[in-house]
């Protein structure tokens, strides 16, 4: 699919860079002058779908999350995806309330979050090769002051 | 992310600046519980005033410190929340779990603290 624009960043999948993460694909969609509650969502989305990368996809060993984020008018495309473990089922991990880790205190609504503060989301992965999340948005323009 | 702690009565008063997420939330924890067992404290509550993001690596340490606290028999409340995190709270349906309050004076009254 060819963006008007689009970049991608990657990082190593440290909790440090999870701010990182939510910060850069803010600044990015920022240029469609978007309302701060669309900036707000966004960042939201981005930091659950990175912190399950970390926590999950990797499970503190090293790694790359890559994080992309492309636009066509006003239309976001955001992916963030991972090398590590997989999820073996991705229906079980988008429950509300699901979590493989409770001894991290996890609330198990990271799935539930992205797919509430976007237009879409859908989750592609394959155990032992990595996981891919792709969320899409629709800008609502901010007025000009 | 920074936090500072006041004590009022029994109540440990925990304001938060900053962001809470998967990172912080860990930091979080560690303190407010060191803090809270140092001060002898009963209930707790949390001032959001200050917090400027929180995803839901953030509802997980608020539920975690509930629990928590409820084993000591004591009461947690979240302060200026509305403001600060409203979307977040309302579809994690936080209201039915930890009382909120549109101030800090607010929560410290229901608790019986002032």
């Amino acid at each position: 699919m060819a963006y008007e624009n689009e970049m991608t960043v990657q990082f190593l999948a440290k909790s440090e860079n999870e701010a990182f993460a939510r910060v850069a694909a803010a600044t990015f969609v920022s240029q469609l002058n978007p309302t701060v509650s669309d900036i707000t969502d966004i960042k939201t989305a981005v930091s659950e779908a990175v912190t399950n990368a970390i926590i999950h996809g990797y499970e503190k060993k090293e790694g790359m999350v890559t994080l992309f984020c492309g636009y066509i008018g006003d239309k976001v495309t955001i992916i963030v995806s991972d090398k590590g473990k997989g999820i073996a089922n991705i229906e079980q991990a988008k429950q509300p309330l699901f979590t493989s880790k409770p001894e991290l205190e996890r609330s198990g609504m990271g799935f539930t979050v992205m797919e509430t503060f976007m237009d879409s989301m859908t989750v592609e992965s394959v155990e032992g090769i990595g996981t891919k999340v792709t969320m899409t948005k629709v800008i609502n323009k901010g007025t000009f002051l | 992310m920074k936090v500072e702690f006041q004590k009022k009565t029994s109540a440990l008063i925990v304001r938060i600046q900053g962001e809470i997420d998967h990172h912080t939330a860990k930091e979080l924890k560690e303190k407010i519980e060191r803090e809270f067992q140092k001060s002898g404290s009963k209930n707790l509550i949390f001032d959001f005033e200050g917090v400027t993001f929180m995803d839901s690596s953030g509802i997980g340490m608020l539920i975690g410190r509930y629990k928590w606290v409820l084993a000591y028999g004591g009461k947690t409340a979240v302060a200026n929340a509305e403001q600060r995190a409203a979307k977040i709270f309302q579809m994690a349906g936080m209201n039915k779990i930890i009382a909120q309050y549109p101030s800090v004076s607010e929560a410290l009254k229901a608790f019986g603290e002032v």
